[in-house]
């Protein structure tokens, strides 16, 4: 359950190109942890080392330790499989399994984790759905296809999926990037509660959604194009956006970038 | 010059419009013919049509004529087709789009590919000489130690004789194997990254990310092009004429039956088209045949064409 999370001279690498330059930063249990920057810098690619989803692209490899609660995730005997069922992704566009039911959506991981006893998953379907402020809103209806409710119930759907297997950490790649105004508060106010129990790390477009939801912000930025990206700074994200320590820091949140 | 493009625009629309009523034309024009040709030789029928398992056209006074047994023979044939190529494809279709690396993936698929431009002839050749003498210990295996299952009891053909539906049907699954491939192919290749994105994140391993994301999308693809490989099938001539041999036996439920399907028995029988009245039989065979593919096709795009996800 919410796990530490410490990136150390971590080198991100498609092929030959030089995606993201010696990132070192940690995230602390229970807190969220917002990436910014503009388009190319490299924090989706970052978020994705962070549950291994990055080596699914060929030629993709990481050089240096990504350590959760001390252990490397990349060590030689870690399964890249085992390493992502700790660790929970929620995606730019919503992708519940399309023709599964609400419930079954949910408890897909834990099925995968060969949990059979029907009470149980019932139960964990529940406190999932509950946990992401869906329970209400599907609860008589949940043998429905997960692709018959609405965007943003989706994307709270794909939280549910994600919180119930209580990975040791969430991850959020824009989750909020294709909802309505109103879908985008209510996963917001989710993060919130989110936070309490689990560790939290979202790549947003949105600075003020970073601003919000966030207690560390960490600012990626490149050079130009094709040259790698890098972190700028982390810092609190009350520091970051009143006083950062970089120049480049300062121009990108107060829109003078580029 | 505004008004030549305008011109243009209206021949080409003309064109499309064009091929598109002929083809639905032509196909309404078959059907038409056969109807035409075949209903004096239904009237003169001494048989019943659909129960009789008797096809004697010899005196054109006496017609008899069902197609019971050309039926049961051609069902017997394209559903074992169906039954040994279904699996085999979906396997091949998974390997080449979910665990074959691109480079080997693309000359594979090319391979399966040409087995579709193997001419039928060929197939036919093959499978007399090559694979039935083959297959005939197999088939000797199942009727001594299975025999008691009806689908494996000795057939209406002589022990010893090669050519049974059971070869039939092999032969016409390695024919229908590349377009079953091709489609299920295309349509598991096309499944949304996203989907098999979400089943990896939860810890899927690549089998678990096949039944969580691959088939639910691709399945009612994957059916369909099956269909379209039993329409291949249930139509198929000259293969079948010259692997299953003729039988004057009854037809039983075994695949170690000889006989003739729809399409072989008309083709046996062309060289003998100068009477009108027993032609006509053979073109009511041909009818029905025409109605059986045109409902499967057609139930292919009833498949094909519901809702793939939601």
């Amino acid at each position: 359950m919410a796990k530490r999370i410490d990136l150390k001279d971590v080198d991100i690498y498609y092929g030959a190109f030089h995606a993201v330059q010696s990132v070192n930063l940690t995230v602390a249990p229970r807190s969220v942890t917002a990436f910014i920057g503009p388009s190319g810098c490299g924090k989706s690619t970052v978020l994705r080392t962070l549950n291994r989803m990055h080596e699914e692209i060929p030629g993709a490899r990481v050089d240096g330790q990504i350590l959760l609660d001390g252990e490397n995730i990349y060590d030689r005997s870690a399964d890249a499989v085992a390493v992502r069922r700790t660790i929970g992704m929620v995606f730019q566009m919503p992708n519940p399994f399309p023709t599964m039911s609400i419930r079954d959506n949910v408890v897909a991981g834990l099925r995968l984790q060969g949990v059979k006893d029907k009470k149980k998953l019932d139960e964990v379907a529940e406190a999932s759905l509950r946990g992401a402020n869906l329970w209400n809103e599907v609860k008589d209806r949940l043998d429905k296809p997960g692709g018959g409710i609405s965007g943003g119930q989706q994307q709270r759907l794909c939280i549910a999926r994600a919180i119930a297997v209580q990975p040791d950490v969430l991850l959020m790649d824009e989750p909020c990037s294709a909802l309505d105004p109103i879908s985008t508060l209510a996963i917001e106010d989710l993060i919130a509660d989110l936070k309490k129990e689990y560790t939290i790390v979202i790549v947003t477009h949105n600075m003020q959604q970073a601003a919000r939801v966030s207690d560390q912000t960490g600012f990626f930025n490149l050079e130009a194009t094709g040259k790698p990206g890098h972190l700028v700074e982390i810092d609190d994200t009350e520091k970051i956006f009143s006083n950062p320590t970089e120049q480049a820091t300062e121009d990108y949140i107060s829109g003078r970038f580029g | 010059m505004w008004a030549s493009s305008r011109r243009g625009e209206s021949v080409f629309r003309g064109l499309t419009t064009g091929s598109g009523v002929l083809v639905v034309a032509s196909i309404a024009l078959i059907g038409l013919f056969l109807l035409i040709q075949a209903i004096p030789s239904l009237l003169a029928n001494q048989a019943n049509f659909f129960t009789s398992t008797e096809f004697s056209t010899g005196d054109p006074d006496n017609l008899r004529f069902g197609i019971l047994d050309l039926l049961v023979v051609t069902l017997k044939t394209s559903i074992l087709a169906l039954v040994i190529a279904m699996p085999i494809a979906l396997g091949v279709a998974l390997f080449l789009t979910q665990y074959a690396p691109k480079r080997v993936a693309r000359p594979f698929a090319y391979v399966i590919d040409l087995l579709a431009a193997v001419p039928s002839i060929v197939y036919g050749l093959w499978g007399i000489l090559v694979l039935a003498p083959v297959i005939l210990p197999v088939n000797q295996w199942l009727v001594d130690n299975l025999g008691w299952f009806p689908l494996f009891s000795q057939g209406n053909l002589p022990v010893g004789v090669r050519g049974t539906i059971f070869t039939g049907g092999v032969i016409l699954a390695v024919m229908i194997l590349p377009i079953i491939t091709a489609v299920a192919r295309e349509v598991f290749a096309q499944t949304p990254r996203f989907h098999i994105e979400a089943a990896k994140a939860l810890g899927a391993t690549r089998w678990e990310v096949i039944t969580m994301a691959v088939l639910p999308y691709g399945r009612s693809g994957y059916i369909a092009g099956s269909m379209l490989g039993l329409g291949r099938a249930l139509g198929e001539t000259i293969a079948i004429l010259l692997v299953i041999s003729a039988s004057t036996g009854m037809q039983t439920l075994s695949l170690f039956d000889g006989g003739y399907t729809f399409a072989s028995l008309i083709a046996s029988a062309a060289s003998e088209f100068s009477q009108p009245l027993p032609t006509g039989a053979y073109i009511s065979a041909g009818l029905v045949l025409f109605v059986l593919t045109f409902v499967v096709n057609a139930l292919a795009r009833v498949v094909a064409g519901g809702k793939v996800n939601g």
